[in-house]
């Protein structure tokens, strides 16, 4: 019992801010972007996830985003306000090394904003690199969905 | 050096202004950090240092505190880890990356918090730290990606109050070396430490990578230290260290013999 009262705390409204973090390339051009909350009215069921193929979303598409391994682009799927699917288009598989990145990368991104609000995980350790990208391109789509 | 950094917040401060303002004032702390340390850019301080033309006495304060921790580590890591290298050619040079980011993002979090009873975890390029201060909020849940299987997390960490740091390449390409070999090291596929500070999370991280086979057993030399060993035949190695516990540590002089 208490725990499913912390449980429903916890997933009390959770804010995301995004920050391009550019050096190598783009000298002192660092932008900073500010999202509106992305979890605000989580469900509190955990087990009733509507994240099924069949519901009747919107899709936002972000922009396509360079990075040091090729363009990003990172497409989200919105069904009453909440993100239902995120897809990646577009991403770098030019040669082999690019392909063992991103095969590992973008799934597991993909997988962090579908589980972020629903509460599940609220970070990853580990990615860095096409995540650069992945978050550029998912506040152009975040943005487009008013979210 | 690109890197994503990502805030979340929960609790009295989330959207107001208040919050608003908490991430203008961490954004522009770390960006100061990046004018200063940045080996990409000619007119930081440590590009400045590198071609001699700005003396460690002129540098900015923080500089030194940063090459202090760069020392501490070197010692802890027996040489594995080093902000100094030296070149084929014998010139060294100053690259404090492996202490800045860790160091620039502990920073940051100090304004955060400040907000009166607001949770965060504040996350730049994989590596976090994380405060709990909302009651019954739970610990904030950390998915530590698994670096030999696309879809899966290797787990989830709680951390109500503490950071993260995971050291790999796959994502950022063989950028990490052992000083003492000045080559990568073999064996080891990602090292993940969980400790009080993020300064210290991501320094042991790098240190224990650079120890490749040996990054298990040189985590167990440490104080406070949770970690993961991931290696490269997929087989992990877990590691937990109790606090340093200055009473119990043993004399550093020899026992004489019994007669």
């Amino acid at each position: 019992m208490k725990r499913i009262v912390l449980w429903l705390l916890s997933t009390v409204t959770t804010v995301v801010l995004l920050f391009g973090y550019h050096t190598s390339t783009a000298g002192p051009a660092a932008t900073s972007v500010l999202a509106p909350p992305v979890a605000g009215s989580s469900s509190s069921s955990s087990t009733s996830s509507d994240t099924g193929s069949t519901t009747s979303g919107t899709t936002y598409t972000g922009p396509s985003t360079d990075t040091q391994w090729g363009p990003v682009q990172v497409a989200i799927t919105v069904t009453n306000g909440k993100i239902t699917d995120v897809t990646v288009p577009v991403y770098p598989n030019g040669n082999g090394r690019d392909a063992e990145i991103n095969a590992y990368a973008l799934p597991i991104l993909t997988k962090a904003t579908l589980e972020s609000q629903d509460g599940t995980v609220d970070m990853i350790s580990g990615a860095t690199v096409t995540s650069q990208g992945y978050a550029t391109s998912l506040q152009g789509a975040l943005d487009k969905a008013g979210l | 050096m690109g890197m994503p950094v990502t805030l979340a917040l929960r609790g009295r401060h989330t959207t107001d202004a208040v919050a608003d303002q908490a991430w203008v004032t961490v954004v522009d702390s770390l960006r100061q950090a990046d004018r200063i340390f940045s080996t990409y850019r000619d007119d930081s301080d440590v590009s400045r240092i590198n071609r001699g033309t700005l003396s460690l006495d002129d540098a900015s304060p923080v500089v030194r505190e940063v090459l202090a921790l760069g020392a501490e580590a070197a010692v802890a890591s027996g040489g594995a880890f080093d902000v100094w290298r030296i070149d084929a050619e014998g010139v060294t040079s100053l690259d404090p990356s492996g202490v800045v980011k860790g160091w620039a993002v502990d920073r940051a979090a100090t304004r955060l918090r400040e907000l009166d009873d607001t949770d965060f975890c504040l996350s730049a390029g994989g590596d976090m730290v994380c405060r709990t201060v909302v009651p019954g909020a739970g610990p904030w849940r950390i998915g530590l990606e698994n670096p030999h299987d696309s879809t899966q997390l290797l787990g989830l960490v709680p951390i109500a109050d503490g950071a993260v740091a995971t050291s790999g390449t796959l994502h950022r390409g063989q950028h990490l070396v052992d000083a003492r070999t000045g080559r990568p090291p073999s064996g080891i596929a990602s090292v993940t430490v969980v400790t009080s500070s993020l300064t210290w999370a991501d320094i042991d991280a790098t240190a224990a990578y650079a120890h490749g086979m040996g990054a298990g057993s040189w985590l167990e030399g440490r104080p406070d230290r949770t970690a993961l060993v991931v290696w490269q035949d997929g087989t992990t190695t877990a590691v937990r260290t109790p606090p340093e516990d200055r009473a119990a540590r043993p004399p550093k002089y020899v026992l004489p013999r019994p007669r």
